[in-house]
């Protein structure tokens, strides 16, 4: 009997130890996003980055969790530290810069699990933090050149979120893509001081359409708002972050879409390798992290498609610099 | 750029559209506070009733199975619905349980917060859009210049929360339904000596805030954005709440201190729009601000109904 129960015991070793090797292969990410992952925007660029990620290195070499809506920034300190804790994860993401200071708290303390965030340029000096940003500048520039050759009326308006990060970055961009074509229109820029208040971000729209604009874009997850507003006034609009033809219906134009798992696949490699954290990473044009698509029903001439083309290989190439004063300033 | 520039007449339409779920909302506040209840649960009855609203809308356009006008009427009915129905848990949680208001409000924002986005996900999955109430040209009247853009071009639930303002103003004044809702907010125990009951006007006035709550989100998700998105009020219930306060529970300065502040709202929206280099943040904060300084100076200051925040119980 004892004998049996040894023998059990073992098998019931081995299996564990097996499934527990097989586990081991996996590849683990805890993502956390501010708003929804259908947000039409920044969190819905991670989200599909990762379901990316899974299509292409399979489900059973990587798995991802997610908990998105998380603007109250306590919430997302508590849900840091389990997936920290937990040792379940190689790698933490903490998708917003309102973020940061938490990465900063957690990753001195758990300094063998990986932390991503962005989109800022601060590793903190420590070696198991990643952060990433995007150019969206290039977008904006890219985007602006676009709208300055479709406007009729010689004003554009753009409804940010808070003057920070890409928000900012893209607002700059844009009206330097815009002036590159005619000084003369007008860039109405409007930073509403929120990522999320739709109805504002609403009335922002419509102030810019009551002061002439003919052309809108924004960034954030609070533009389905400005977007609503630029159907219903027959406006275009040219988005950034995600796709969203979906909603502008037959009056969007182009969107500057958000390839995070460009570098997600770069920091999986390095972790798998050992290197936790220390990089900083750039979404770009040039590094095809960074893709402008246009709307599905727009129907753009050839001379505008060239003029577009011409752009973003003017960027690649360095010919273009979005924002000068940025290259100065580095 | 001068003031020409500044204050044009959208920016008077603005402050008038943005002022309208405030309107709704803080009305509906003012009826439950004058009885005695304070319901911070408002911003979450305002999303339940936008994303019913909306989500009955977008399923009977979607179906083809009425006219636009009819499916966005049955969009207001339900959300009036949707608000009243959680005016009512609200009521008893409150009321007849007798629960601390303050946590009981706070719970409700939360459910409604929650719930709305469980359904959205559930039901809509990515934010889509749906054809709203559509601005009602008058003949005539929209074609004046000035007044015919800040009066005569607004959707219907702009003209029936301003004329939910003297209509509230009169009931709650002038009616013995209202003297019962002051009585009973002023002094339960008289109120209840005098025949009145004081749960069933409690119940009553916190249903009605509640619908009011409901129309206010409908405003938002089926007249002035025409979609739903996950906290698509960004708390406007709270400011609903603040501006009964401020307004001092009666409903002409409750709502001119939705104007004013949307008014503000609209004025920083334009200023940066016009290109003055003022700092974002401080215009961002600017409505906020002013609206305070405005109300402290400018509006007599009322005594809050005395019972306000405390549960009724007979013989105590």
């Amino acid at each position: 009997m004892k004998k049996i129960l040894t023998i059990g015991l073992l098998v019931l070793l081995l299996i564990s130890g097996m499934v527990s090797l097989a586990h081991d292969d996996v590849f683990r990410i805890a993502a956390l996003m501010p708003s929804a992952t259908n947000d039409l925007a920044f969190s819905q660029s991670m989200y599909d980055a990762l379901v990316a990620i899974q299509a292409e290195l399979g489900e059973e070499a990587f798995e991802f969790t997610i908990q998105d809506s998380t603007y109250i920034v306590d919430d997302a300190a508590v849900a840091l530290r389990d997936w920290a804790a937990s040792g379940e994860y190689q790698l933490v993401i903490a998708h917003g810069s309102q973020y940061g200071p938490i990465v900063e708290e957690l990753a001195a303390e758990f300094s063998d699990v990986s932390f991503a965030w962005g989109t800022r340029q601060d590793t903190f000096g420590m070696d198991n933090v990643y952060s990433y940003a995007a150019a969206s500048d290039e977008g904006g520039y890219f985007n602006g050149v676009l709208a300055a050759h479709l406007t009729e009326t010689g004003v554009v308006g753009l409804v940010g979120p808070i003057e920070v990060g890409d928000g900012k970055l893209y607002a700059d961009g844009f009206a330097n893509g815009v002036a590159s074509v005619d000084e003369d229109i007008e860039v109405n820029i409007v930073f509403i001081g929120s990522f999320s208040d739709v109805p504002l971000a609403t009335e922002a729209a419509e102030t810019h359409i009551a002061n002439g604009a003919d052309i809108l874009t924004g960034t954030a997850q609070m533009v389905v708002g400005p977007i609503a507003v630029a159907v219903a006034n027959d406006v275009l609009w040219f988005g950034s972050d995600a796709s969203q033809d979906e909603l502008s219906e037959d009056i969007g134009v182009a969107f500057q879409i958000y390839k995070w798992e460009v570098l997600l696949l770069d920091m999986i490699a390095n972790i798998k390798d050992g290197i936790l954290g220390g990089e900083y990473y750039k979404l770009t044009l040039a590094n095809e992290g960074l893709v402008m698509e246009y709307d599905k029903d727009f129907e753009a001439s050839e001379e505008l498609i060239a003029i577009a083309d011409a752009t973003i290989a003017g960027i690649v190439s360095g010919d273009i610099v979005p924002i000068p004063e940025m290259m100065e300033e580095e | 750029m001068g003031l020409d520039d500044i204050l044009t007449a959208s920016v008077f339409a603005s402050a008038i559209r943005l002022a309208t779920p405030y309107i709704f909302s803080a009305l509906g506040e003012t009826f439950a506070q004058r009885s005695g209840v304070l319901n911070l649960g408002v911003d979450g009855m305002m999303l339940m009733g936008a994303f019913t609203g909306f989500y009955a809308v977008y399923l009977a356009q979607q179906s083809e199975t009425m006219s636009e006008p009819v499916s966005l009427l049955l969009g207001v009915a339900v959300a009036l619905i949707v608000g009243g129905l959680m005016g009512l848990a609200m009521a008893f949680v409150s009321v007849t349980l007798k629960a601390k208001q303050g946590i009981s409000g706070i719970g409700v924002y939360l459910f409604g917060l929650g719930l709305s986005e469980l359904l959205f996900q559930q039901w809509v999955g990515t934010p889509k859009s749906v054809s709203g109430f559509p601005r009602i040209n008058f003949p005539v009247l929209t074609d004046l210049p000035i007044v015919g853009e800040i009066f005569f071009h607004h959707n219907l639930l702009v003209y029936v929360a301003f004329a939910l303002v003297p209509i509230s103003a009169f009931v709650l004044n002038s009616t013995t339904f209202g003297l019962m809702i002051r009585a009973v907010g002023q002094n339960p125990e008289a109120a209840d000596a005098m025949g009145v009951s004081v749960a069933r006007v409690r119940f009553a006035t916190t249903t009605i805030g509640g619908m009011l709550a409901g129309l206010a989100g409908a405003s938002l998700s089926i007249a002035l954005i025409n979609l739903f998105q996950q906290n698509l009020t960004a708390g406007q219930g709270f400011i609903a709440v603040a501006l009964v306060y401020f307004g001092g529970w009666r409903p002409w300065t409750v709502a001119a201190g939705a104007m004013l502040f949307s008014f503000v709202n609209a004025l920083q929206l334009q200023i940066k729009v016009v290109g003055a280099d003022i700092p974002s943040e401080f215009a961002v904060m600017a409505p906020y601000v002013i609206t305070i300084i405005a109300l402290v100076f400018a509006t007599k200051r009322h005594e809050q109904p005395t019972a306000l925040t405390k549960p009724y119980e007979r013989g105590e």
